[in-house]
């Protein structure tokens, strides 16, 4: 058995966690989260880890040339660059809501690309 | 076929080059960099100093005494700050009351004012003088400029009367031809009857080119400055030297004619002569001299540190005279300090120089003064409203810390000598040049300058050819 | 002369936030003055997640918590100018605007709230040697490139400081296909998040040296290289560490500091250890009817206490000009031992409802101390902490009443704690 150390990265709070990993790497227990979400990020994180994604996209029509994105939900760490190169070629018009879907199911993950504000019209 | 082609568009090619624009002369001016006053012009103190200190029977003392009295009536004809604030050189124990007493016995002999002030009658002018100062020289004649902004007041206004100016123009070869000469750079052979070399750390290589005699050694030596933001209360308000030493007129403390305070320079002779790296060990040294002079500076409004290369050659004194070797050429070489306060002075004495070999005839056709910089921040409300109502660009603030606006901006690059480059509207338009140092201005410049010179975004530049600022769009490089 | 009840000089957080509440409270009349092309200040360069987590419960990028505002301005009818940069203030609450709409506009204000925010430390500032060429950004101009105006400032890249601004930059870029070879900062510690460590350069072997600072920035024109040293207990660097990364990029993440020209044009009085104005419990300047909230009056470290302190202040100065803002017996707040500063400074017991809240920082990192407050010497309560930074902006909320009592002082201080 041994104790790994990390920091939750759920929230801005930052929990120092405290985790019992057996010999076959499953998670025993979990110590020093401040919700239940840390201990939820905890076990993904050792077995499968996430992470949510923020980017840009080009964007024709509004005030600016690009729109901020983000995932719909997390995705796997080891996507991250795979997500972004599908996101190199997507160009979008204004008008554009927040929340409306950029790209649906981007890479085959079952997420979606998601507009993080909304940027109108102009001419 | 030009009558005089100057190379270097520093403070004296480019005074140089407008006294010579009244004249009936075909004129060109060679700059290498990609904008005029880009070198030791753009680096140094901004001093007109009085004259009292260099020695006795040499060409610097002559010009600089000279060029303080001209200084004032030149911006006055380019329309530029010209500020007359005095300065004191400060004695800091007893052993200097000795030698601040033959200073002012020099500048006494040369016309030039000057008073010893016991330590109360400075203090009460300048409350900030350090506890170890005894006694002050008054030399009220002194005086601050914006070097660079004169240089381009004056090309521009040479250039609206004939002038071509060529940058990018680095001179790599002269050839002596039979009564005139070819000079070669990259955008061109220039033919020229007579050759002007203002080409500051470059001079001794320039005369090189054309003479195998040159015993002439050009040994930058490097001077390191910061720049205080501006206050509300300005710690001096004349320029403090401490007495001189034989590296130079010392570590001084300066206001500047937009309020800044300048501190410095060193003096360390250096080989390369492009090393205009600021260093961790004279900053330090800068530092520590400037406490001997002045107190209470507050180094916490620190907003920059620039360095300027002093072309300094082995010998004192300025070479300003026709080659011994090479008939027509005409050697501007070691014009160190005080090259700036002496610079109307060396211009009038060259243009005697050139007069003796190709004539001088005076343009009869009235001189169209130079259109002044639009300065929106020093206009009262009605006058920028009327502004405005010009064109709404003077409406829209692009540089925060110095109130710059889009329209000063784009009526700089459009003038004659008028800028490329993000660093060349800051030296014209202030932009940038303020206590966040471009952090919220220069996307907006570089947005202006591309699409005034119909140029992308990534083609613009920070200065040289190789400062690029921006090196693709987001996600270019990506897939 | 244009005459406002409520002027408010910045459309980001903080301003958007006091413009809602002073609208909550009866004001009407209220003016934004936003210098950019949208309101939204900071918060539309900001992409990246984590921000709402106490005010909506939600975690937003920054566009999209300072949308949630935009729609309440917009909901009001709050009358907001854009692209209008307040460049003169007085002391009679007559302030010079500039617009390419209208042009230079003089007008008067009932009251007003600062809200301009900060800016960066630059290079400059902490005077780093080595050369001055392209290819030198403070990390948030780079951000502005990258996420607004679309552009890549370099290909590989150093980064000076370990506050959240670099560390979100160094992930950002390195997604963006940049190289960042690593992050320097020159304390013993990170002064970011440390999930932000996690996500920003752990997840990708982003080495972070600590005690560690720029000595040296090489290249005539362009960036061509950096060299970073170690650094002894008074933060010189150790000759014989150093080590030289081939990069085209710096940037500097080195602090933030209150944008006040306005208010030193003011004459406002100023705490030189937060760099913006003091304040008493209401937010009020030591110019009647000027308040200040958000970044201008201390760096902050959360949206959501911007957002509060701009609500609060928008509430105090709709009290000002409902003529309910009292003057009384004015009590100071003394930071002591391991304290940087405390806002308000001052607190006029007077205006205080049910509590006060006293913002403050610590000077350095504590583990296992004791806040102690004290009420005119006397204790007045003794807080345990396990842990506290610099770069986490601590609140303590004390009863109104307690603070009635108080005859001229509160302080804060540290005390050690034996193990």
């Amino acid at each position: 058995m041994k104790k790994v150390e990390m920091i939750c990265i759920v929230c801005p709070m930052s929990c120092r966690l405290v985790i019992d990993v057996d010999d076959a790497g499953a998670v025993l227990s979990v110590a020093g989260n401040s919700c239940n979400r840390g201990d939820i990020y905890a076990r993904k994180e050792l077995t499968n880890p996430t992470r949510m994604l923020t980017s840009t996209v080009k964007i024709s029509g509004a005030i600016y040339d690009r729109l901020p994105v983000i995932t719909s939900s997390d995705i796997p760490k080891g996507m991250m660059f795979e997500v972004m190169k599908a996101l190199a070629n997507v160009e979008v018009v204004a008008p554009v809501k927040a929340n409306d879907i950029i790209v649906e199911n981007v890479c085959d993950l079952g997420i979606n690309i998601i507009a993080s504000r909304s940027m109108e019209r102009v001419n | 076929m030009y009558d005089v082609v100057i190379i270097g568009a520093g403070i004296n090619g480019g005074l140089l080059a407008q006294r010579l624009s009244k004249f009936d002369l075909k004129i060109a001016l060679l700059e290498k960099d990609n904008d005029v006053a880009n070198e030791a012009t753009a680096a140094n103190s901004a001093i007109i100093h009085s004259g009292h200190d260099p020695k006795t029977g040499t060409l610097k003392a002559k010009l600089n005494v000279r060029g303080n009295h001209l200084w004032e009536d030149v911006c006055k004809e380019l329309s530029v700050d010209f500020i007359r604030n005095g300065a004191f050189v400060v004695a800091v124990n007893d052993e200097e009351k000795e030698r601040l007493k033959e200073l002012h016995e020099q500048a006494q002999e040369r016309g030039v004012p000057s008073r010893i002030l016991s330590r109360e009658e400075a203090i009460e002018l300048e409350p900030n003088l350090s506890d170890l100062v005894v006694e002050a020289l008054d030399l009220p004649s002194t005086a601050i400029v914006s070097p660079w902004e004169v240089t381009i007041a004056a090309v521009e206004d040479a250039m609206n009367h004939g002038l071509e100016l060529f940058l990018h123009s680095k001179v790599v070869k002269i050839d002596k031809k039979d009564g005139y000469f070819d000079v070669t750079t990259a955008k061109g052979v220039f033919q020229a009857k007579v050759v002007i070399n203002a080409a500051g750390v470059y001079s001794d290589e320039i005369y090189a080119m054309v003479s195998n005699n040159s015993h002439y050694q050009i040994t930058p030596r490097r001077g390191e400055y910061y720049v205080l933001d501006r206050a509300a209360k300005p710690v001096v308000s004349r320029t403090i030297y401490p007495l001189p030493s034989e590296k130079g007129k010392g570590v001084l403390v300066v206001p500047t004619i937009h309020d800044n305070i300048l501190i410095g320079p060193n003096s360390d002779i250096i080989s390369d002569k492009e090393g205009k790296d600021n260093t961790a060990a004279a900053l330090a040294y800068v530092k520590e001299q400037v406490s001997k002079t002045v107190k209470n500076i507050p180094m916490h409004t620190i907003i920059r540190t620039y360095v300027g290369l002093r072309p300094s050659h082995l010998d004192y004194d300025f070479v300003i005279q026709e080659a011994d070797d090479v008939k027509n050429f005409i050697n501007l070489i070691g014009v160190d300090s005080p090259g700036l306060a002496s610079a109307p002075a060396i211009a009038e004495y060259v243009e005697e120089i050139i007069s003796k070999m190709i004539p001088l005839k005076a343009k009869t056709e009235p001189r169209t003064p130079r259109r002044p910089w639009i300065i929106l921040n020093r206009m009262n409300p009605q006058e920028k409203q009327n502004m405005f109502e010009q064109d709404s660009k003077f409406g829209q603030m692009v540089c925060r810390c110095e109130l710059v606006s889009e329209g000063e901006i784009i009526d700089v690059i459009h003038r004659n000598a008028g800028a490329r480059t993000v660093k060349a509207v800051k030296r014209r338009v202030r932009a940038g040049a303020g206590r966040c140092q471009g952090g919220f201005c220069e996307p907006r410049v570089i947005a202006i300058l591309a699409r005034e010179l119909n140029i992308k975004p990534t083609q613009v530049l920070l200065d040289a050819d190789d400062s690029t600022i921006l090196v693709g769009e987001t996600k270019e490089n990506l897939a | 002369m244009k005459h406002y009840q409520l002027v408010i000089i910045g459309g980001g957080s903080a301003g958007l936030a006091a413009a809602v509440s002073a609208y909550d409270n009866g004001v009407s009349d209220i003016l934004i003055l936003e210098r950019d092309k949208e309101l939204g200040g900071i918060l539309q360069q900001c992409i990246h997640n984590g921000f709402g987590v106490h005010t909506f419960k939600q975690e937003l990028s920054g566009p999209g918590f300072a949308e949630r505002f935009i729609d309440l301005v917009n909901q009001k009818h709050i009358t907001y100018k854009l692209n209008a940069m307040v460049i003169h203030l007085n002391d009679d609450k007559i302030l010079e605007y500039v617009s390419p709409e209208e042009g230079y506009v003089v007008i008067k204000a009932g009251a007003i709230v600062l809200a301009m925010g900060c800016r960066e430390r630059t290079r400059g500032a902490i005077a780093v040697p080595g050369y001055r060429p392209s290819g030198v950004w403070s990390a948030g101009t780079a951000q502005r490139y990258l996420n607004m105006e679309g552009f890549m400032v370099g290909k590989k890249i150093f980064i000076l400081g370990s506050g959240d601004i670099g560390l979100i930059m160094a992930r950002r870029l390195t997604l963006e296909g940049a190289e960042v070879k690593g992050v320097a900062e020159i304390m013993p510690y990170s002064n970011g998040l440390p999930r932000n460590i996690k996500q920003c350069l752990e997840d990708f072997d982003i080495p972070l040296f600590l005690s560690h600072t720029i000595t040296k920035i090489d290249g005539l024109d362009r960036v061509s290289g950096v060299t970073i040293a170690q650094v002894d207990a008074s933060m010189q660097p150790i000759e014989g560490t150093e080590k030289t990364f081939d990069v085209d990029t710096v940037l500097f993440s080195i602090g933030l500091i209150p944008e006040n020209a306005l208010s030193e044009e003011a004459n406002i009085d100023m705490d030189p250890k937060t760099r913006g104005p003091k304040v008493d419990e209401s937010y009020q300047t030591s110019l009647k009817g000027v308040f200040a909230c958000g970044n201008v009056l201390h760096v902050h470290d959360l949206v959501d206490f911007v957002a509060e302190e701009g609500s609060k202040a928008g509430v105090a100065a709709a009290k000002y000009i409902n003529e309910k803002l009292q003057s009384g017996s004015v009590i100071i707040t003394i930071p002591k031992e391991g304290i940087g500063y405390i806002v308000p400074q001052r607190i006029q017991a007077i205006n205080c409802d049910k509590t006060v809240e006293l913002m403050f920082r610590v000077r350095k990192q504590y583990k296992n101390v004791e806040l102690v407050i004290k009420k005119d010497d006397e204790v007045l309560r003794v807080i345990k902490k396990k842990h506290l930074a610099p770069a986490e902006m601590e609140k303590v909320i004390l009863k109104a009443s307690d603070v009635a009592e108080c005859q001229h002082s509160l302080s804060i201080e540290v005390v050690e704690v034996a193990a």
